[in-house]
């Protein structure tokens, strides 16, 4: 009969279970998509690198601004000849083959994002990948309903639309800014970030397999000047961006007066509040998933924990032993938890503002995870002494940082939650029902996860309050960003 | 038994004397117990099923979980020779492999213990028997206390007994604690199971709470089912109850084991679960000493696929014994 | 800063049902006041003329600057001295503004339905005198003004009737792919700065700022600059309608002076610039950046004797998006693991 074991004996452990690279199908060097075609754009090369190894990936053509007039021209061309005449029902057509090639070929999406983004392919693979795909799904529908989506009778698209996304979701927000943009019958002109452009380029020969007129959606791969240049141009009715606050503003500011229509999804600095009567574990699992989600690069990511001082230090060393089981490493490894940060320049950011709670005087506490020698990464952290006057407690870190905050009412977690310009999301965690629908109305902030987290779906409308941006994204609330709904004066 | 709040009561071995003072006490306590959200719960469970485990680790779990099996047959059916057979079975599951680990224990109804005992004199593998009038543990305490006896006098080194589910959902929480601390005063240094049967309780917050009874009034191991009822276990069941052990662990420093039983048939189900011990409760657990199976139908899927690791290529049914 | 206007003073914010005798105190207004006997008394009487100032936090203060501006009536004669409003004036606005939005964003949609129903009850009874006034500034014939005034009223009963609308028309229970019950629904952005139409100086002023009150924003509004007195006018109905002090706040003066402190402003949330010019536009939208604020500013000229659409209204929503698990009734959900 089994005795009690004696000593700490060599422990059970999983095997690197690497997802293979080859089935991403990754080559050398990528085109931009301008006019339905894989054109060479007039800027220079620039290297994508994998940044789990620092290593670079493939080379990948970027626009000139004569490429982006060139683009916008094919916009223009396929908005005034095909896309904007059709009929919604053949246009929800195209956007249901393209949901349906995503998920043929999302394997290969998930590595190809993986390999680029340096997110575990737990992630792109169950989250990313589908979820883009449900986009295209969700606003197929949409394309033939138009009347029915309280715009008025025959709400008229805008024209052509000029997108910037980020890095952090590079194939996810393609979908959620080219899904709407397409169903409501504009045509597009996208720029994804400088160093994850891949996914979106296997996108757009899904995009070509599915016989989408030329034209209607044209991928301008390039740096930041590429994006003010798009942002900026004449023949451009409509822009979205997603990304900072600090570039959200200066393209609001340069579209002043311009009467072009803009929708802007941007940072945040979310609040997680647990009170002392949360269902724990769940409430663990969803801080853990709300702050470590995609390395914390997450505009909505619920950065800080504002915890009931009664329970504090009980919820606290929970953490931090479920942050210890978290694995870190090769994102390709199909049990990795959290992968690279996406860049070096990111990675320095990540670490100089944890400097700066450092010398502020919070108290941090770093996972005993190995990290890997080569490639970025940053170690699960958690900041715990931590003030609302602290940095670290305002500014949006993106990236795997968690500080902690106590507070004794509901009150005051209002009062402390609210206490930011951000506004994106904020996380309750509460077996309570009145008050879950209390601080659900008192929080200032576009989306409300009560006893869970980071969940997204493409009928719920996401986007933020005050400094966060406005706008929507999905559902009948996110179609009215493509829409010209001015509908004062209609009889 | 009376359930009058003021009754005192023997304290359990931790350090939670308070709690079980009274019935008024106990209530309080299992009912400030943190809840459980059954969304989190099982989206965390469906998490840990996404692990992919591989190679030597796999290797590694199939023999660890085959440690872990309660060999069991607890049929109106069972005979000496079907007992004889499974107590084989459990000392060399593989008979053309010798490297294969014993099983933990045959599991069998307390006529049967002694016919288990001799057939495993001499062998590592231990006896667990039900009793306490299993699979409804409905009769009065006495009669539970022989069945107990009865078992352990046969040669039973674990005895698995089974609450009174029906005081439990009415309430009487002292009722099924008391019956827990007498058996397990019977049990002395034999270890305990409890079969809390999860799936009577209806909900994730009163399998934590049944959990954290049985550990307060001297459970060794919490386990999950009697396999007569559906569910039986499930992962997230089993989530909630590494859940209670850990904590218990946490607050008390004794540490307990835990069972699931029934509805585990096959080698990726069993990995699931070591996942769950290995990132829920943590790698201390993994031992068969606090982590068993209880399974008939297991035992051959972990066979068969622990040849299909050692061939590199697929096994079939015939190629595992039938017992 | 007191309160001088009899209005406020007289007449409790909260009392309802006791302003019968609105007829009688047309000679508020600037203009001459037919239908109101004047008692031959030897010596003909000189009217006494109204002090415009502005509303800010239900009082009626000078502003803070000391400033008045004259205003000339459609003759070119001199009408009346306004309050120019300055920097400190918004200031305050804004934070009587801030002030008020919890209470009125909080109030039940029905409420604030009733009360802006109220708004329009106080216009009707002082239709006289707003004819009076429009004819006088604005040189239109009675009848036309008349109208005007009937539309204005006409508009706040409309939007009296969106407040409880709103939540059904413009939000959603959201079918998500999983055991989670979605919701999205309108809440108001906050405060919001706006400025009132230059020539339409009742129903443009009124069809500016009913929409952003009915969903439970508040405001600071500038008036036309060359006709602010139906504005001032206006604030005496709303003080006298249960609108608690603060949701409303009016300004009067140069909106190229006043406006850039609140496109700027922190705690402002959201401009409309529907009487702005192009140049002034220009400037704001590009302050307006610097908090990410939400601007309203309709490219095609509003005709304000259309009907108004939903547009107005929901540039001055946020949708908000609340999750909830839905919790599994018992243990069998968990089977499939």
């Amino acid at each position: 009969m089994p005795t009690a074991p004696s000593s700490a004996a060599a422990r059970w452990d999983y095997a690197p279970a690497p997802e293979s690279a080859a089935i991403g199908r990754v080559r050398d060097r990528y085109q931009m998509f301008v006019g339905g075609a894989f054109v060479d754009g007039r800027g220079e090369d620039l290297k994508t690198l994998n940044p789990a190894t620092a290593e670079p990936l493939a080379v990948v053509s970027t626009a000139s601004p004569a490429d982006v007039d060139d683009a916008v021209r094919a916009a223009r061309g396929a908005y005034d000849g095909v896309w904007g005449r059709m009929s919604g029902a053949e246009r929800g057509k195209s956007l249901f083959r393209i949901a349906r090639g995503i998920a043929e070929r999302a394997r290969e999406l998930a590595v190809v994002e993986t390999l680029d983004n340096g997110k575990p392919i737990r992630e792109s693979r169950d989250v990313d990948v589908p979820t883009a795909s449900a986009h295209f799904f969700y606003h197929a529908g949409w394309a033939d309903k138009m009347a029915h989506a309280g715009y008025g009778p025959d709400p008229r698209p805008l024209g052509v639309v000029g997108q910037v996304i980020p890095w952090n979701f590079p194939m996810l927000m393609a979908a959620w800014k080219i899904a709407p943009a397409l169903a409501t019958g504009n045509t597009v002109v996208i720029k994804p970030a400088e160093t994850t452009p891949l996914s979106i380029l296997v996108l757009a020969e899904i995009i070509a397999d599915s016989d989408l007129p030329p034209g209607v959606v044209n991928i301008l791969p390039g740096a930041g000047d590429i994006g003010r240049e798009l942002v900026n141009h004449k023949g451009i009715d409509k822009v979205a961006f997603t990304g900072s606050t600090e570039v959200g503003k200066q393209i609001q500011t340069s579209l002043a007066g311009t009467g072009r229509k803009l929708t802007l999804e941007l940072g945040g600095k979310a609040a997680n509040i647990v009170f002392d009567d949360a269902p724990v574990d769940q409430a663990v699992e969803g801080i853990i998933n709300g702050i470590f989600f995609n390395q914390g690069h997450v505009c909505c990511a619920g950065s800080r924990l504002l915890i009931q001082e009664s329970v504090a230090d009980e919820f606290v060393a929970k953490l931090q032993a479920r942050i210890t089981t978290l694995r870190l490493g090769d994102p390709m490894d199909k049990n990795t938890d959290i992968g690279a940060i996406n860049s070096a320049t990111q990675l320095a950011r990540v670490r100089e503002l944890t400097a700066i709670g450092d010398a502020e005087g919070a108290e941090r506490w770093t996972s005993p995870c190995p990290v890997p020698d080569r490639g970025y990464y940053f170690p699960p952290t958690l900041f715990t002494n931590v003030t609302q006057s602290m940095r670290i407690a305002r500014d949006e870190i993106f990236g795997p940082v968690l500080a902690v905050l106590t507070f004794r009412t509901p009150d005051e977690a209002v009062a402390k939650a609210n206490n930011t310009p951000y506004g994106l999301s904020a996380g309750i965690w509460t077996e309570k029902g009145s008050r879950i629908l209390g601080m659900a109305a008192a929080m200032r902030a576009g989306v409300v996860w009560a006893n869970t987290f980071n969940r997204f779906d493409p009928s719920a409308a996401f986007g933020g309050y005050k400094e966060s941006g406005f706008g929507r994204e999905g559902g009948r609330a996110g179609l009215a960003a493509y829409l010209d709904t001015d509908d004062e004066g209609a009889r | 038994m009376s359930t009058a709040p003021t009754q005192s009561r023997p304290a359990p071995r931790g350090q939670l004397p308070d709690v079980a003072g009274s019935e008024q006490s106990l209530r309080q306590f299992l009912h400030g117990l943190p809840g459980v959200d059954p969304v989190g719960v099982e989206g965390r469970s469906a998490a840990l099923a996404t692990r992919s485990i591989k190679a030597d680790s796999k290797r590694r779990a199939i023999d660890l979980a085959i440690s872990m099996v309660d060999l069991t047959t607890l049929e109106g059916s069972d005979t000496a020779g079907k007992v004889r057979s499974l107590a084989a079975k459990a000392r060399r599951p593989d008979p053309d492999q010798p490297d294969v680990p014993s099983v933990a224990t045959v599991c069998v109804y307390p006529d049967m213990v002694a016919v288990a005992a001799l057939c495993l004199a001499g062998s590592s593998v231990g006896i667990a028997s039900v009793a306490t009038a299993f699979p409804s543990g409905r009769s009065n305490l006495a009669v539970k206390i022989a069945d107990t006896r009865l078992a352990i006098d046969s040669g039973a080194t674990e005895v698995d007994m089974v609450i009174d589910r029906g005081a439990f959902l009415s309430g009487h929480y002292g009722k099924v604690f008391d019956e827990i601390v007498a058996i397990k005063e019977v049990c002395g240094a034999t270890r305990l199971k409890v079969i809390l049967e999860t799936g009577e309780l209806a909900t994730y917050d009163n399998v934590r709470r049944a959990s954290w009874l049985a550990l307060l009034a001297g459970g060794d191991f919490i386990k999950t089912s009697t396999g007569k009822i559906s569910p039986a276990a499930t992962l997230p069941v089993t989530a909630v109850m590494l859940q209670a052990v850990r904590d218990f662990f946490e607050m008390t420093g004794r540490r307990c084991g835990v069972k699931p039983a029934g509805g585990i048939r096959n080698t990726k189900d069993a990995i699931r679960h070591l996942v769950a011990v290995r990132e829920i409760a943590g790698p201390q657990w993994l031992d068969p000493f606090y982590f068993r199976f209880g399974a008939s139908s297991l035992l051959n899927d972990l066979l068969m696929q622990r040849q299909t690791q050692a061939a590199g290529h697929y096994s079939g049914p015939d190629y595992v014994t039938v017992d | 800063m007191t309160s001088e206007g009899a209005v406020t003073s007289e007449r409790p914010l909260t009392s309802e049902g006791t302003l019968t005798s609105e007829g009688a105190r047309t000679s508020e207004g600037a203009g001459s006041t037919p239908g109101v006997e004047v008692e031959k008394t030897g010596d003909a009487r000189l009217p006494v003329a109204k002090t415009y100032k502005l509303y800010v936090g239900g009082a009626f203060p000078r502003s803070e600057s000391g400033r008045t501006y004259q205003v000339a009536d459609s003759h070119g004669s001199f009408a009346a001295n306004a309050a120019r409003g300055s920097r400190k004036d918004a200031r305050d606005a804004v934070s009587a503004a801030r002030k008020a939005f919890g209470g009125w964003s909080g109030s039940t949609a029905y409420n604030r339905g009733q009360v802006i129903y109220r708004i329009a009850e106080m216009l009707e009874g002082r239709r006289a005198q707003f004819i009076d006034l429009i004819t006088s500034t604005e040189g239109v014939p009675a009848g036309t003004a008349g109208a005007t005034v009937d539309a204005a009223v006409d508009r706040l009963v409309h939007y009296a009737g969106w407040t409880d609308k709103l939540a059904a028309v413009f939000g959603s229970a959201n079918p998500v792919a999983g055991p989670f019950f979605a919701f999205s629904t309108p809440e108001p952005t906050g405060v919001v700065a706006a400025i009132a139409p230059q020539q339409d100086s009742l129903l443009g002023l009124v069809s500016v700022l009913a929409p952003i009150i009915t969903s439970g924003n508040v405001v600071v509004l500038i008036a036309s600059q060359l006709r602010p007195l139906p504005a001032i006018t206006l604030a005496e109905v709303l003080a006298t309608s249960d609108v608690p002090g603060g949701v409303v706040n009016i300004l009067t003066g140069d909106p190229a002076e006043i406006a850039p402190h609140l496109a700027a402003h922190g705690d402002v949330n959201a401009l409309d610039l529907t009487g702005g010019d192009p140049e002034l536009r220009l400037t704001l939208e590009r302050l307006a950046a610097g908090t990410v604020k939400r601007v309203h500013s309709p490219t095609r000229e509003p005709d304000f004797s259309r009907p108004p659409g939903t547009v107005r209204l929901r540039a001055f929503l946020e949708i908000k998006s609340v999750w909830h698990p839905t919790g599994s009734i018992s243990l069998a959900g968990g089977g499939g693991y």
